[in-house]
């Protein structure tokens, strides 16, 4: 076992893990952080999404080792300290970006990383973006509906089915 | 996953010497390895991680005017960091797999994975590209050597790799939906000297050069240039995805959007 120590939104955090332990299992098992959901386990779903240094990363396709001395965001730090949403996730709220849920903290996590490098995004380039992102609930109209809406854009010509 | 070994080296020779160990194995972006792990495909008793590595990180454009990246450069890092100076490359980098992976995966374990169906191996191909490794410099023409088999030896690392950049080049990809991967994809570049063509996805053996489009296309640089021409449909990959007629036609297809891209 080896210790590792990361920043996750925004606050120390360390324990012992293995070299093949990975870093959605130091989330959700060694620190307790369960929002992070793991999907396929294969890399392709993206319900593992967290951001590493600012990066949306599939964190079922890293190791916990390779995040060591990181800046690690979880959909646990996305909300205020006081439960009041962030204006992506009360954008998904508002537009019903969501079903089953299961896919939603990747979903959010990578309109975040989309929203930050492009703060206008298309719907075509909501809808490229969010390639490794799968949700077998809402076909995802109202997704890309919320993402543009949390962008601050018109969403009255996306397709509401 | 099987019980490994993890290490972190922060230079070149100590990922060497750490790759010495008994079956140890590096570590690129572990887009492809850590599922292969998953699957207990593989059984390193030693993982070495080549993302800590400073001197393996960065794109810079030689004196000699050849685009040098480091091996641990992601493809996203590749997609926002060459558009101005090599824009097919960015361009194929920035359609590697979804936005998460290119975060991750690197050129070097794309180059050092050698799958038959990725895009890196068709760009480093058809650009005439150097493989830097810690012991030599290998020629592309040499480097790649069949399905997921490259000049590589043992614990050799691919620090950086040299493009010469193109008067024009493209990179056209019929994307397998599923996988994200080349169905077929061609790379193709006009240089002061000739043509380059690069096929990916479509051989039994693994990227390949078409030279007969290259001969084509150097006397005349239009997709008009290759219309009668074709690949022979055998040695072509067959699958479930596609037959091997169906991408020896894809071959010609693709080539011709590239170049129609590239003028």
């Amino acid at each position: 076992m080896t210790k590792v120590t990361m920043t996750v939104n925004g606050k120390a955090a360390s324990g012992e893990v293995e070299g093949r332990t990975l870093l959605v299992s130091f989330l959700r098992e060694t620190l307790g952080m369960t929002g992070t959901h793991v999907g396929c386990d294969t890399s392709q779903c993206g319900a593992c999404v967290v951001h590493v240094d600012g990066k949306a990363v599939k964190s079922c396709a890293m190791l916990a080792l390779e995040a060591e001395g990181a800046e690690v965001a979880t959909i646990e730090g996305q909300a205020a300290a006081d439960g009041t949403l962030n204006t992506i996730q009360a954008a998904f709220q508002e537009h019903h970006g969501l079903q089953c849920g299961f896919c939603t903290p990747g979903m959010v996590m990578s309109a975040a990383a989309l929203l930050k490098d492009n703060p206008k995004p298309s719907e075509a380039e909501i809808r490229h973006y969010l390639e490794g992102n799968l949700c077998r609930c809402t076909g995802y109209h109202n997704i890309v509906k919320a993402i543009m809406a949390a962008s601050g854009q018109d969403v009255s010509a996306i397709a509401a089915e | 996953m099987y019980e490994f070994e993890f290490t972190r080296p922060a230079s070149v020779a100590e990922a060497v010497a750490a790759l010495n160990a008994e079956e140890a194995q590096a570590l690129g972006g572990g887009q492809t390895l850590i599922p292969t792990l998953k699957q207990r495909l593989a059984m390193p008793t030693t993982l070495v991680s080549l993302s800590g590595v400073a001197e393996m990180q960065g794109i810079g454009l030689q004196d000699d005017g050849q685009l040098v990246i480091g091996g641990a450069t992601t493809h996203a890092e590749v997609a926002s960091g060459a558009v101005g100076t090599y824009p097919a490359l960015a361009a194929l980098a920035g359609q590697i797999g979804d936005p998460a992976v290119r975060n991750r995966g690197t050129l070097g374990g794309s180059l050092a994975n050698n799958d038959p169906a990725a895009c890196y191996p068709a760009a480093a191909l058809g650009s005439g590209a150097t493989i830097v490794t810690n012991t030599r410099e290998i020629p592309a023409d040499e480097y790649f050597q069949g399905m997921f088999t490259t000049a590589l030896e043992e614990g050799e690392i691919v620090v950086s790799v040299k493009f010469p950049v193109p008067e024009a080049a493209n990179y056209q990809k019929f994307v397998q939906p599923a996988s994200r991967f080349a169905m077929v994809g061609v790379f193709a570049a006009r240089f002061a000297d000739g043509v380059r063509v690069a096929v990916t996805g479509a051989s039994e053996e693994g990227v390949f050069r078409w030279t007969d489009a290259e001969a084509a296309l150097a006397s005349s640089f239009t997709p008009d240039a290759i219309s009668a021409l074709s690949v022979d449909p055998d040695g072509m990959i067959g699958d479930i995805h596609g037959t091997k007629a169906y991408r020896a036609h894809l071959v010609n297809v693709m080539t011709r959007r590239a170049v129609a891209a590239a003028v």
